[in-house]
């Protein structure tokens, strides 16, 4: 045990947390709060009149057929992008390991789509895989792949889970390099002279010990699907087509600002709020157990 | 049950160091070759070149008659002890041993009675459940030996596997090892810079410096005739007493008033003795080396004493049994009989 620091002036610790708890009530409590009162109240599309219906909210949007479709679609698109985003990131950083020459070049080239706006990366994604112009798109429609995203949901939602992961994948790709050089090489040797072929040490070695690495990733990759995907679906599909694209968070943009209805949406907000408050406590509660550090 | 063989190994490091210059070692049966010398001169190079970890930059290691230099370690059959012991943090000790035995292939009942037995002769039984994390740095070091030993292959290799030990632990381990060892029967090739440890472990002693073998024999052939300056005083703990020569008119001698006892041999430009082959005084009618000398400190060790002494502007020291009469800034002499004295040429070498 470290000793305690004691501060023997009662008000000064509460001055020096007070900026933090400042930024966090004002930017996260105080809207968190504002949607969950907003969530309670019907207004009509002038928003002259609101009246306080209680649920009244939640019920209807937990019946609407159109709500639960977009659970399934962000499940699927989450589930999607954090598996593509990861085990992309991990197949490259296995093999940046082995380059011999240029690592640090390789590393830094990598990193850069990183730095590339949300919705720039969607309109780029566009405009490859547009149907009568994209590069890629004529390429696929060469190899005899009807592609769609258009009129395809299908083709959409792989539309919008590439440029979503392929945004991702840098960042998880600066988490595994480290990861991977953290791993003690003796170990690594230990398992070679132990008789364990390449891929034999990667399951049983290195992949257990790169755990904590890819734990941290899974919640950050998920919260990142949930949320910040938003700019990509409204550039590339706009959550359509036939609302095959329609993610939780681009639902709530839509019936909020575009419809107007403001008490479902902010409902919606509050659900999936809770919604991403029990995945990253289920992930912590279950998935870290079978994570050893050190 | 193998032989290993090295003949003009040498390595390279990308970047130009050359770490090993062309080292040829036999080494037969389940015998143990202790490779000994200085940090940096190239002992874990060779160790992993002979794990097949390090590729070889020209010569040729053999297993058992058969050139490995292309054959990967996972097909070499051998097994390693590291110094950070290396063992899978994840896996907790049963699975640590077995790990090896389950990527050959051996049936399910066989690794569980190998693993056990195993544990057993190593006194691991009841930690076989633990994570490596929850044991102490000595039953790491066992749990390490155990993975080498349950595997039971051609050869074992290891790199200072006790350095991390306390010297009492390491102490124990050395003689636990040169048993496992005997028993087993197992070609082993042990790196160490640890002379005692190199001493009571070897059948075969390699003495290395900057990557060449600078002398190799059975361990007591070495330290009764090294065969250069460097060996002399790598070898034996104190280290020999190393003295320069002056010729004068075709004669050597040590400084004025010192008797050498003998003329030396024509090219001898050092001489040295061991510090327990010198005594303090004189011994009467018998032709020896007779050196004036002031002591400067004595250091009891308990059972014996060393003399740290200032003689004809040289250090010398000097191993007395038991406890020492002599103080500080005492006068003495010190006598060391002629036939334990080594020359040396200018070049270090053994005359
Ligand atoms: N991967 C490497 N790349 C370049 N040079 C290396 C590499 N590994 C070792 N060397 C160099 O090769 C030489 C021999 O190293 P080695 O590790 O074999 O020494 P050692 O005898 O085991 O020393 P110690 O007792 O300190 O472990 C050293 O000069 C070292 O700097
Ligand atoms: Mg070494």
């Amino acid at each position: 045990m470290t000793p305690r620091v004691v501060f023997p002036n009662k008000v000064l610790p509460y001055l020096l947390v007070a900026p933090q708890l400042a930024i966090t009530l004002v930017f996260f409590y105080w809207p968190a709060g504002q949607a969950l009162y907003q969530s309670m109240l019907k207004e009509d599309p002038f928003g002259l009149k609101s009246k306080f219906v209680w649920f009244a909210n939640f019920e209807k949007v937990l019946a609407d057929p159109a709500y639960v479709n977009s659970i399934k679609v962000t499940a699927v698109f989450s589930l999607a992008t954090a598996l593509v985003a990861m085990s992309v990131a991990l197949l490259l950083a296995v093999m940046a390991e082995r380059v011999v020459r240029g690592k640090g070049l390789y590393r830094t080239l990598m990193i850069w789509p990183y730095a590339v706006a949300p919705a720039i990366a969607g309109m780029l994604f566009l405009f490859l895989f547009n149907p009568s112009i994209g590069t890629l798109a004529v390429l696929l429609r060469k190899a005899g792949i009807a592609w769609d995203p258009l009129l395809d949901g299908t083709d959409a939602m792989m539309l919008v889970v590439t440029a979503a992961a392929w945004k991702q994948i840098s960042y998880n790709f600066l988490f595994f390099v480290a990861g991977l050089q953290a791993i003690p090489k003796s170990l690594i040797e230990a398992a070679a002279i132990d008789g364990a072929g390449e891929t034999k040490r990667f399951w049983t070695i290195v992949f257990p010990l790169l755990a904590p690495t890819t734990f941290f990733l899974l919640v950050i990759n998920t919260t990142y699907a949930f949320f910040d995907t938003f700019g990509i679906i409204h550039a590339v599909t706009g959550g359509g087509p036939g609302k095959a694209t329609e993610t939780l968070v681009y639902k709530v943009y839509n019936d909020g600002f575009v419809n107007l209805i403001l008490g479902d949406s902010a409902a919606q907000s509050v659900i999936l709020m809770v919604i991403v408050i029990a995945l990253t406590a289920i992930q912590f509660r279950y998935v870290e157990r079978k994570v050893h550090y050190g | 049950m193998a032989t290993v063989d090295m003949k003009d190994v040498k390595k390279v490091y990308a970047g130009g160091v050359e770490a090993v210059k062309g080292v040829s070692i036999a080494i037969p049966d389940k015998q143990l070759c202790v490779l000994v010398g200085p940090s940096g001169c190239g002992k874990s190079t060779l160790l992993r070149m002979i794990a097949g970890l390090e590729a070889i930059s020209s010569g040729t290691v053999s297993i058992d008659g058969k050139v490995v230099n292309a054959i990967s370690p996972t097909d070499r059959d051998i097994a390693m002890v590291f110094q950070n012991y290396a063992l899978y943090p994840h896996m907790n000790v049963y699975d640590n041993m077995a790990y090896g035995l389950r990527n050959r292939g051996t049936p399910k009942a066989e690794i569980d009675s190998r693993v056990r037995s195993t544990a057993k002769v190593l006194e691991l039984a009841h930690l076989l459940e633990r994570r490596p994390r929850e044991l102490s740095g000595g039953q790491r070091q066992r749990v390490a030996m155990g993975r080498a030993i349950v595997r039971n292959p051609k050869v074992f290799l290891f790199d200072e596997p006790l350095s991390n030990l306390d010297a009492k632990l390491r102490g124990q381990m050395r003689v636990e090892i040169k048993n496992l060892q005997r028993n087993l029967g197992v070609t082993s090739v042990y790196v160490t810079h640890d002379q005692l440890e190199a001493m009571t472990l070897a059948d075969i002693l390699v003495v290395m410096n900057a990557g060449l073998v600078e002398q190799m024999g059975a361990p007591l052939d070495i330290y009764e005739k090294p065969a250069s300056t460097f060996v002399a005083s790598f070898i034996g703990a104190p280290p020999m007493n190393l003295m320069a020569l002056k010729r004068e008119g075709g004669h050597a001698r040590l400084a004025e008033g010192v008797t050498l006892g003998v003329e030396p041999p024509a090219t001898a430009a050092t001489l040295g003795f061991r510090p327990e082959d010198a005594i303090v005084g004189q011994v009467e009618g018998k032709r020896a080396l007779v050196l004036p000398a002031v002591v400067e400190a004595v250091e009891p060790v308990g059972a014996e004493s060393f003399l740290h002494c200032a003689a004809t502007g040289d250090r010398v020291l000097v191993r007395v049994s038991g406890r020492a009469t002599a103080k500080p800034g005492d006068k003495l002499s010190i006598t060391a009989s002629l036939d334990k004295i080594h020359w040396f040429d200018a070049a270090g070498k053994r005359v």
